[in-house]
């Protein structure tokens, strides 16, 4: 898809700069402009189109759709919806509210929660923008699975009681569900583009920039003997490293791109990734407000679990992907 | 006039109260800006997706920041 932009960088680093692709300094700032140019066209015009489809699908919205489905049903639509309904850690907790309030249950609400972050429309386009179609898709229907398994299982063990009792309490008010025009969701979409991109620009900076380290000099035979697919224990390591790194979660894509391309097991990067956002620090902070640190505990764990077998999955089907 | 703005003290919350400020500065109108923090006052208005905007009681916007020029035609 990108053949001509690695083409022009190629001339550029090669009679500009009079650098030999041959060389790792060549080859390290080749990875670090075509990284930077490709991931830049890719965010804006993903971000762009994906917070279009998002502007229909308000929470207040998405919670009315999901009080008509119950069961399992009801854990596929909570993930599906996860999807394409706006989220940030900062509405984790009216979102939570307003779903128990109206009677959603506890499990389809927690199938919402987990794909949600881990389905988002920037590390989507970057999956897209490192990896291609097929790993991007493949990511988000394993995100949706997490999610699907998580809540039914978080649902089958009964912990209502696990939840803060003033949200039982509170009377969650109507609220008319606002008609945006053509304008404002462009508006919108545009708005999120920069607002991403402004928030994450940093981060994906030094994640390319060590990106191109790696791609120019780190030696792949050690890096695939220690966190290729064959070690079993890469994956665990990966996704326990993975929770506290919540803001630098999109930055760590190049750097996955440039360790699988040097043997680094597929499933490891990518659960690592999913770890990131999935499991922040900040959300579990602002979620023990409606909810005991119990529940806490077994959403981390399923959850983390989860993403470790997701790992499993991707690193036994790696030679089938790439 | 009575102005909120509902938010769990994110920075984009923030960022629609200084211009909703900034809205009231410029039209010279009397209000009062306010932030609502408390989860509970804040799910009574039946907002899921912060920050909104609520003049006298009704919530006009969610879940995005307005540009001071948009938030000054909910103001008239």
């Amino acid at each position: 898809m990108f053949d001509w932009l690695d083409y022009l960088v190629g001339l550029f680093v090669e009679n500009v700069l009079k650098i030999s692709m041959e060389t790792h300094l060549g080859s390290g700032v080749h990875f670090f402009f075509y990284d930077t140019i490709k991931i830049i066209i890719l965010l804006g015009i993903m971000i762009f189109a994906i917070s279009y489809i998002r502007s229909y699908f308000p929470p207040e919205r998405t919670k009315k759709i999901l009080e008509r489905f119950s069961g399992i049903t009801g854990n596929i639509m909570a993930s599906l919806l996860g999807i394409v309904t706006p989220f940030c850690s900062c509405s984790s907790v009216p979102l939570f509210i307003g779903f128990v309030e109206a009677g959603i249950p506890l499990g389809v609400t927690f199938s919402f929660l987990i794909t949600s972050p881990i389905v988002n429309e920037a590390a989507f386009a970057i999956l897209l923008a490192s990896f291609g179609w097929k790993i991007a898709l493949i990511y988000v229907a394993t995100g949706v699975v997490v999610g699907v398994v998580g809540g039914i299982l978080i649902g089958a063990m009964k912990l209502e009681g696990e939840v803060e009792e003033y949200v039982y309490q509170i009377k969650v008010g109507e609220v008319d569900i606002e008609e945006m025009t053509h304008k404002d969701r462009v508006e919108f979409a545009v708005g999120n583009v920069k607002d991403i991109i402004k928030r994450i620009w940093i981060f994906l900076m030094i994640g390319i920039g060590i990106g191109a380290l790696i791609h120019g000099w780190a030696p792949a035979p050690l890096l695939a003997k220690y966190a290729g697919p064959d070690n079993p224990f890469a994956v665990i390591v990966a996704v326990i490293f993975g929770i506290p790194l919540y803001s630098n979660a999109l930055g760590t894509i190049p750097i996955a791109e440039a360790l699988i391309n040097k043997g680094v097991g597929i499933g490891t990067a990518l659960s690592f990734m999913m770890a990131t956002t999935a499991l922040s620090l900040p959300e579990m902070i602002l979620l023990r407000k409606v909810i005991k640190p119990k529940l806490i505990g077994v959403f981390v764990a399923i959850t983390g679990i989860a993403i470790i077998l997701v790992g499993y999955l991707f690193n036994g089907i790696a030679h089938w992907l790439i | 006039m009575i102005i909120k703005i509902l938010g769990s003290g994110c920075s984009n919350c923030k960022k629609l109260y200084d211009n909703t400020k900034e809205a009231v500065k410029e039209l010279g109108i009397d209000a009062t800006v306010e932030k609502v923090e408390d989860f509970k006052e804040i799910m009574a208005y039946g907002v899921m997706k912060t920050p909104a905007l609520v003049v006298d009681g009704k919530v006009k916007v969610m879940g995005r920041v307005l540009k001071v020029e948009d938030i000054k035609k909910y103001l008239k």
